[in-house]
């Protein structure tokens, strides 16, 4: 099994700045259309992460045009062009799938202590 | 047709150049050791015999060991024969790594002994679908075969019929894989999709290039 570790870490892009659940995030993505390709900037909260090392998803969920819009993203995709912590969150687990249910002012997630 | 012998570690997922997320399945591939040339005067056809991986030389009889020693190689556990494939410049005892028979990208026949399943079903075994409704008072037919033939004429079951019976546990060849990628730092080749047997089982990798026939 640490044959698989081995190939999965080679995989792995290192830019990736770290952050986890209940951060904000902006998502640079590539977006090929035709020929041509440009970068789609996806901000919102990580929601949830799943898996490890080289197969690691993230969902960012964010409220576009007043409904629910979550994103599934590969970490180590090449399409991911950049990914911007804007915020870190306070949170008590690594699945925020509660806000689903949550709206405006009460889905609201509290700032992370920063002088820490 | 050349190849190597190599040892399934197990799967996982690469991106691929245009972006897509692709199965692979990591192989490990040590060095492997030429251990017999064959020839068409001596054996009446070309093949070259491969060993690789180490097994305790205690273990093997004497007559076995004095094969490896022919060749000046340690005492191997797999032993692999390839027809109609004559190594120029090459002699027994040389090794070959996966740089020299396999290129990233390239076509490739993987070999290996599939899963045993033991005495499976017609479900299982030949995907049939069973028979008639679970519900509306059906009992004890759900995963039956159904009818096997006619009853006065033919009035036996023709040759062949798909029924219950030893499933896996079989050589099989899954063809047109392709290198995903390869670390011969580390002995390691992807190729794209699954291969049959278990983790740890041995597998023949065969490069599709230098097929003559």
């Amino acid at each position: 099994m640490d044959k698989l570790k081995l190939v999965e870490q080679s995989l792995v892009n290192e830019d990736v700045p770290h952050f986890t659940a209940g951060d904000t995030v902006n998502v640079h993505y590539r977006v090929r259309e035709g020929d041509k390709e440009r970068i789609q900037q996806y901000e919102g909260v990580v929601i949830s992460e799943r898996g490890n090392s080289s197969n690691k998803t993230f969902t960012v969920r964010k409220i576009s045009s007043n409904v629910g819009v979550e994103r599934i993203f590969p970490l180590n995709s090449p399409f991911i062009a950049k990914i911007d912590v804007k915020k870190k969150g306070k949170v008590r687990r690594s699945k925020l799938f509660y806000l689903r249910e949550l709206r405006g002012k009460a889905a609201r997630i509290q700032e992370k202590d920063s002088r820490k | 047709m050349s190849g190597l012998i190599g040892k399934k570690v197990g799967m996982t997922s690469v991106f691929d150049n245009a972006g897509n997320s692709v199965p692979v399945t990591v192989i490990e591939i040590e060095p492997c050791t030429i251990t017999q040339i064959k020839t068409e005067e001596t054996d009446g056809y070309n093949a070259v015999q491969l060993s690789a991986f180490d097994k305790k030389e205690k273990s093997v009889s004497k007559a076995v060991k004095g094969h490896f020693d022919k060749a000046g190689s340690d005492v191997k556990a797999k032993v692999v024969e390839f027809r109609d494939y004559l190594p120029e410049g090459l002699d027994i005892g040389d090794e070959l790594t996966i740089e020299d028979v396999f290129t990233v990208g390239e076509q490739v026949d993987v070999v290996g002994i599939s899963k045993g399943r033991g005495f499976t079903g017609v479900i299982k075994r030949h995907n049939f679908s069973g028979v008639g409704d679970a519900t509306h008072g059906q009992h004890n037919r759900l995963r039956a075969p159904g009818s096997i033939g006619g009853a006065s004429d033919p009035s036996r079951v023709w040759k062949g019929m798909r029924m219950a019976g030893q499933h896996g546990n079989q050589r099989t060849k899954v063809k047109n894989l392709s290198v995903a990628k390869i670390l011969p730092e580390s002995n390691l080749m992807l190729v794209t999709g699954a291969i049959p047997g278990s983790k740890g089982g041995y597998v023949e990798i065969h490069n599709k290039a230098s097929v003559t026939n």
